[in-house]
């Protein structure tokens, strides 16, 4: 079971198997029959960790999605509600405690994932049914394996959340996942970072550290190196049209285009990134727009010259605005408001563009992209190789100090930090024996990033293998969605 | 060495020995005679109550509490009711059950902790006997009442009282009775002369012993063992029965010969051993009986009482401390006299090297032969760790670590955990800490648990002195040892608050894994808010004060301790604190102050309280997000008035906020709902809440041209953008006429391969064809593509000498086409390339 996970240098399958036997203590908790209430969010991460037949096993009957009003009739003893803890799941649970017929007899439990709230203790207690649960109870499911290299927090509000909204939550989850890592896979020795948030998390772990001091993992370390990243760092990567296999498929699922089209698309794109004529007006996108296009394809194009060009002129981008908002609905205002929030969109401040110097000194753009035989990374995007993934493989060699310039220009601190391992616990590294480095997008991550590290990982001189994490995979469109107000009017 | 066996005592196949633990420290004027006794298991405290039934209301009998080997660690004047029953929890508490069913919780060094009772039945009927036992739940308690019910506690830490169903026909006390902890319930076994019932929560079964001597009549005493594995019975004929308690199977029975009710029998068996065997004892006299029809018997000259340990019988006198057990198989094969075993050999091959004789050779060449060093050396350790005199363990760990030499891979693990256990056992055997555990007995119980009971004495340094020797981890060790000394240091009234801070923080310092909140919560708990808040500074754990400061009323600091844990719930656990408990001004201003929490409030009245909201960024000026606040508000506001008003204070706040687009595009939105309106009502067209897009197709679409017209100038659409919006109209209406005129109206803006494409995605190739001409040179090939035009394609392609243009034309051949103008292309694409 679950042997795509155990295949890589790094044996995931751990990290798994103890997420299931702590499901199944907790199953085990609740004697006799049960039936359990999803909050329909989590029913996506928990297929990753287990199936029905474990349930099943532990006397799960029936399954149920959270909805207000009463649960619906099961012969079983007890009811179990497996949710996030937000106060709006708080008021649903407490409605349908409140409507459980009093002859049923049924106890509840509540499980919260991935970590129990005061908060939504407080609100259960306002609303006079903290008393009638006989299990309350946390399910600490930060990080989900999702492949043999692959770890996911599944948190798709991640982004949002951190950079509109200020709330440092998922940073927080991000920093007790990395903490069980360890516990699981040794003290990463060497932390290095690149953002505002990764270096809110390096905090928090480095305290944390401290805080469990004497509970120290005498694991021999499995990563030599954890890269935190913000997603704010290279904005410019999710907004290109992925080309490699699993992120075509993940762009145009269920898109129905014309190629032409699709290709007319990938040359703006191509144009944008090769900083060609990025400062004016492009009209293929007015075209688009003309054509009522979906909107996060344009909003997608009009943050991609905005970030290529450091910016947009003014001009150019109350016209972008304009003709988006007339064209779509004036309601778009806040989604342009908080695309400008995150630095997605932005009016010009300085006449000096940085992209160009970064773009030739991480080398972004490639000419010759060979797709066929791959020797770099660019061919994930057609010749433009992840700013991302650029950092992660000039840290590993020749170093970051090397960049030092580049670093600056991008957002946010870079920094780097040692954990102190207990004696005995030093590495003893074999003659060309790989380094195996940790990758965390914090944020959020795309296919062809995850394509391109896995390709550095199997470059035969690279020296490195990549295991990567997220706060959870996305795509241009799924990431720009996430962003919008009102979201559920577009199309 | 000689004397090793010299205690030693043959029963059946096996040997008993007793053997002297320490010779007791109090001074008892008349010994244990009329007292409540308790001793806790595995060498813990012993509890004395003297003179337990008061001669007059006014007596006050003496509680004296004394480690195992007698020296005095608490005693006190027992001024509550009348005591039936004495024991001692797992934890080291002394539980005093009363007549009146009360309970009465002390810690060892006789402070008070807690009362309970074992129900309101009691009080009327009260407690006629009790016994305390512990199982893996914890101690439980068992007691029987006036009306012949027992009532039963497993846990008294998570008290749920059992009243046990009726015994029938039982009318008076049962002559005999015990607890039972089988398939994870406990149970009581009673007798009622023969019969014998087991009671469980549901019901009462009758059951009866397997081989059962025939003589007896009556039950009169019945133990079972450490492990309730085992039952004895002894009867009125003087049988002892022996079997599983499960009665199942009958082991042994003996005839003792003594019909006199004995005052104690307590199993005797150690793990593992082949032979069942119960110690009995009567007034003058201790009785060991095993399969065999004999028996090993000892005198008794002074009141003693038996204390069953998991692996022997401890057995207390007034003036002595006795252990009495199996001998251990490897102190057997060592020392039973002319034993050949290689472990004896060893210790006497040792014995000569020691005297420099030959003849150690020839003992070890013996052993050797035989291939039996490494048995031996093990034999040696193993016997090490049950002798209790450390001479006799440095003797036999000398021949062993000597055998080890002739041993090339004889792994060094199990001697050298076996003289650390020692070192630690010795330490805590010694008289004055008073904790006589055998071998056994520390490896059941663990070195955790041993920490444990060394902390309840207080014996804080002996602990942590043997967490460093055995290397615990330091938070399991060391750092918990201190944390119980600290909690300890903070009960002490008498010193001052920074005196008490200093010397918890220079003791503790940075060790790993202390939990100063904790400490800080003993001291609050004692009164001591000033010391609690000194303390909790010390906490690295940002998250573990706020609780604690929120109790005291720190709600500030509790604040800024959330925020610095990075846990979110926390932050908005004390912020929801926080808004409960000051004005709404001070509140704010608070928030302010903290942009963490402020943030988060935000996202939480964004979901929870949207006028809070409002109010938050009205006390910050924040226009920006007010102008955000009206827009959001307008959306979800039905009538279109309202709407407008929303609106309109959405404009107000961006002009405040000197966002002079937000303004000008919002005004703009107002104005397009004020035309909606208008032309709703004249044309009867759904148009409100559209966009200016929609709705100028809309307008298109029913042939509204002039009010369409009117729209695109007054929000000074882009030309562009009209003609792509009215092409795309007028192709979904098919209205074709109306197209062509539109097309020649004037020079299109966005060119004419758009009209040939939409008429194409129409279905409309003859209406498209219109168009082709006018497309400009370089759309041309793809216009004549669109249409399906191949021939004149390749003539535009051709003129333009275009390499690429003429290659797609190529690829759009098929087989079928004219092979004439297959070969002009690539006659054309040949002259292109060179070029």
């Amino acid at each position: 079971m679950a042997a795509h996970l155990s295949y890589g240098r790094v044996n995931l399958n751990i990290l798994r198997e103890a997420a299931r036997k702590e499901l199944r203590e907790f199953l085990d908790k609740c004697a006799g029959t049960k039936a359990i209430v999803w909050d329909e969010y989590l029913t996506g991460p928990f297929g990753l960790i287990a199936q029905y037949s474990l349930l099943k096993e532990h006397e799960v009957d029936k399954m149920f999605t959270l909805k207000a009003g009463r649960v619906p009739p099961a012969d079983v003893k007890n009811i179990i509600f497996f949710v996030r803890p937000r106060l709006e799941l708080m008021d649903i649970i407490a409605e349908n405690v409140l409507s459980e017929d009093k002859q049923q007899l049924r106890e509840f439990h509540i499980l919260f994932v991935p970590r129990r709230s005061l908060l939504c203790e407080q609100r259960l207690k306002e609303q006079g049914v903290l008393g009638c649960f006989t299990n309350i109870d946390e399910y600490i499911l930060d990080l989900i394996p999702y492949d043999g290299d692959l770890l996911s927090m599944e948190s798709e509000t991640a982004f949002r959340e951190c950079y509109l909204e200020n709330d440092q939550t998922s940073l927080f989850h991000t920093a007790k996942g990395l903490m069980t890592l360890q516990a699981l896979y040794g003290t990463i020795p060497q932390i290095f970072g690149k953002g505002e948030c990764a270096r809110h998390v390096a905090n928090m772990m480095l305290r944390m550290k401290r805080e469990f001091g004497g509970s120290q993992s005498q694991i021999l370390p499995v990563f030599d190196t954890l890269l935190l990243l913000d997603r704010n760092v290279d904005l410019l990567t999710p907004l290109a049209t992925q080309l490699t296999y699993e992120g075509l498929i993940d762009e145009i699922y269920g898109i129905t285009n014309a190629s032409d089209v699709f290709f007319d698309n990938l040359t703006v794109e191509q144009e944008f990134m090769t900083g060609v004529d990025t400062d004016k007006v492009n009209t293929y996108i007015e075209d688009c727009i003309a054509q009522k296009d979906p909107l996060i394809k344009i909003l997608r194009l009009v943050c991609m010259q905005s970030v290529c060009n450091n910016g947009l002129k003014q001009k150019v981008l109350d016209h972008y605005k304009r003709e988006i908002l007339q064209t779509y609905g004036y309601e778009h205002i806040l989604t342009l408001t908080n695309l400008e929030k995150a630095g997605l969109l932005k009016p010009q401040t300085t006449t000096r563009n940085n992209y160009p110097t970064i773009r030739k000194t991480l080398k972004l753009w490639m000419e010759d992209a060979n797709e066929q035989n791959p020797n770099d990374i660019s061919y994930v995007y057609s010749g433009y190789a992840p700013l991302s993934v650029r950092l992660a493989q000039v840290l590993a060699r020749p170093g970051w100090r090397s960049i030092e310039e580049v670093l600056k220009m991008l957002p946010g601190p870079h920094f780097e930090e040692r954990q102190q391992l207990p004696t005995g616990l030093h590495k003893k590294r074999q003659q060309g024996e790989n380094r195996t480095t940790l990758v965390f997008f914090l944020g959020g991550v795309t296919y062809a990033e995850i394509a391109a590290l896995r390709f550095l990982s199997q470059m035969e001189d690279s020296g490195t293998e990549y295991i990567i994490a997220t706060t959870k995979l996305l795509n241009g469109t799924s990431w720009i969605r996430s962003l919008m107000d009102r979201p559920d009017n577009q199309s | 060495m000689a004397f090793v066996t010299a205690n030693w005592n043959p029963l059946g196949e096996a040997f008993y020995r007793k053997t002297e633990l320490y010779e007791m420290g109090w001074n008892l004027k008349d010994g244990l005679r009329d007292c409540l006794f308790a001793a806790a298991p595995y060498g813990g405290p012993i509890a004395l109550l003297k003179e337990p039934l008061r001669r007059s209301p006014s007596a006050r009998p003496l509680m004296e509490i004394y480690s195992s080997s007698g020296v005095s660690m608490a005693s006190f004047l027992w001024k509550s009711g009348v005591v039936k029953q004495l024991g001692w929890t797992v934890s080291d508490d002394l539980l005093c059950i009363q007549e009146d069913g009360t309970v009465l919780v002390y810690d060892m060094f006789g402070n008070f902790k807690k009362h309970f009772s074992m129900g309101s039945e009691v009080v009327q009927n009260q407690v006629l006997e009790a016994k305390v036992f512990h199982s893996p739940y914890g101690t439980g308690i068992a007691i029987v009442t006036g009306t012949f019910r027992f009532t039963l506690a497993t846990n008294i830490d998570d008290l749920k009282l059992r009243r046990l169903p009726e015994v029938p026909g039982l009318q008076g006390l049962p002559s005999c009775w015990a607890v039972l902890t089988q398939d994870r319930q406990s149970k009581v076994l009673l007798a009622s002369g023969a019969d014998l019932f087991i009671l469980d929560n549901t019901v009462c079964t009758a059951v009866a012993p397997p081989g059962l001597s025939p003589q007896a009549t009556s039950i009169v005493h019945m133990a079972v063992s450490f492990s309730y594995k085992y039952l004895a019975l002894f009867t009125d004929s003087g049988h002892v029965w022996m079997g599983t308690s499960n009665l199942r199977d009958k082991l042994s029975e003996v005839e003792t010969k003594i019909r006199a009710p004995p005052k104690q029998m307590a199993w005797c068996r150690r793990p593992k051993s082949q032979q069942p065997s119960v110690v009995i004892m009567w007034d003058q006299q201790l009785l060991v009986a095993g399969q065999c029809k004999e028996s090993i018997q000892y005198p008794l000259d002074d009141d003693s009482v038996l204390v069953p340990e998991l692996d022997g019988v401890r057995i207390i006198s007034g003036t002595h401390h006795e252990m009495l057990q199996e001998v251990p198989g490897a102190c057997e094969e060592i020392f039973k006299i002319a034993s050949m075993e290689p472990g004896a050999l060893l210790l006497e091959a040792h014995k000569e090297y020691e005297k420099e004789s030959q003849k150690a050779d020839e003992y070890l060449r013996e052993i050797k032969e035989q291939s039996l060093l490494g048995k031996a050396v093990r034999q040696c350790i193993e016997a090490a760790g049950h002798e209790y005199d450390p001479d006799t363990q440095k003797t036999l760990l000398r021949a062993a670590s000597f055998g080890k030499c002739f041993l090339s891979n004889f792994p060094p693990d199990q001697f050298v955990s076996m003289c650390r256990d020692l070192r630690v056992l010795n330490a805590v055997r010694d008289y004055t800490v008073g904790i006589p555990l055998t071998h056994t007995q520390f490896k059941q119980m663990t070195v955790q648990v041993l920490i444990d009971r060394l902390v309840y004495r207080k014996l804080y340094p002996l602990a942590i002195e043997i967490c460093r020797y055995l290397k615990t981890p330091e938070y399991q060790g060391v750092s918990r040892v201190l944390k119980h000394w600290a909690c300890c240091k903070v009960q002490q009234k008498e010193e001052a608050d920074d005196v008490i801070a200093r010397a918890i923080c220079v003791k503790l310092g940075e060790t790993a894994g202390i939990s100063y909140s904790e400490i800080a919560t003993k001291a609050y708990e004692c009164g001591r808010t000033e010391l609690a808040i000194k303390l909790l500074e010390f906490e690295p754990r940002s998250g573990e004060q706020v609780p604690l400061l929120l109790k005291m009323k720190r709600s500030q600091l509790a604040l800024s301790k959330a925020i610095e844990s990075g846990d979110t719930d926390l932050v908005y656990t004390v912020v929801s604190y926080l808004k409960n408990e000051m004005n709404r001004g001070d509140f704010f201003m608070t928030l302010r102050n903290q942009p963490v929490a402020l943030s988060l409030y935000r996202q939480f009245c964004k979901h929870q309280e949207q006028d809070t909201l409002k109010d938050l960024f009205n006390q910050d000026d924040d226009h920006q997000e007010l102008g955000n606040f009206y827009v959001r508000a307008s959306y979800k506001e039905r009538r279109l008035e309202a709407r407008i008003g929303l609106l309109q204070s959405a404009v107000d706040e961006y002009y405040k906020a000197k966002n002079e687009f937000s303004a000008k595009v919002t005004e703009e939105e107002m104005r397009l709902l004020r035309v909606q309106r208008k032309l709703e009502e004249e044309k009867g067209e759904h148009l409100v809440g559209f966009s200016l897009h929609d709705t100028l197709s809309s307008l298109l679409a029913v042939g509204l041209h002039k009010q369409a017209e009117q729209l695109y100038k007054d929000f000074r659409v882009p030309d562009k953008r009209y003609w792509w919006l009215k092409l795309t109209a007028l192709a979904e209406k098919e209205d074709w006429e109306e197209l062509e005129k539109f097309g020649k109206s004037k020079k299109s803006p966005i060119g004419y391969l758009p009209f040939v494409e939409v008429c194409v995605k129409h279905h409309n190739k003859y209406e498209a064809r219109k168009y082709v001409s006018k497309v400009t040179p370089e759309q041309k090939v793809k216009a004549h593509l669109a249409v399906g035009d191949l021939e004149g394609a390749a003539d535009a392609a051709i003129e333009r000498r275009s390499e690429a243009e003429i290659s797609t034309v190529l690829s759009r051949c098929s087989p079928t086409t004219d092979r004439a103008l297959v070969e002009r292309l690539n006659r054309a694409r040949a002259t292109a390339a060179k070029k």
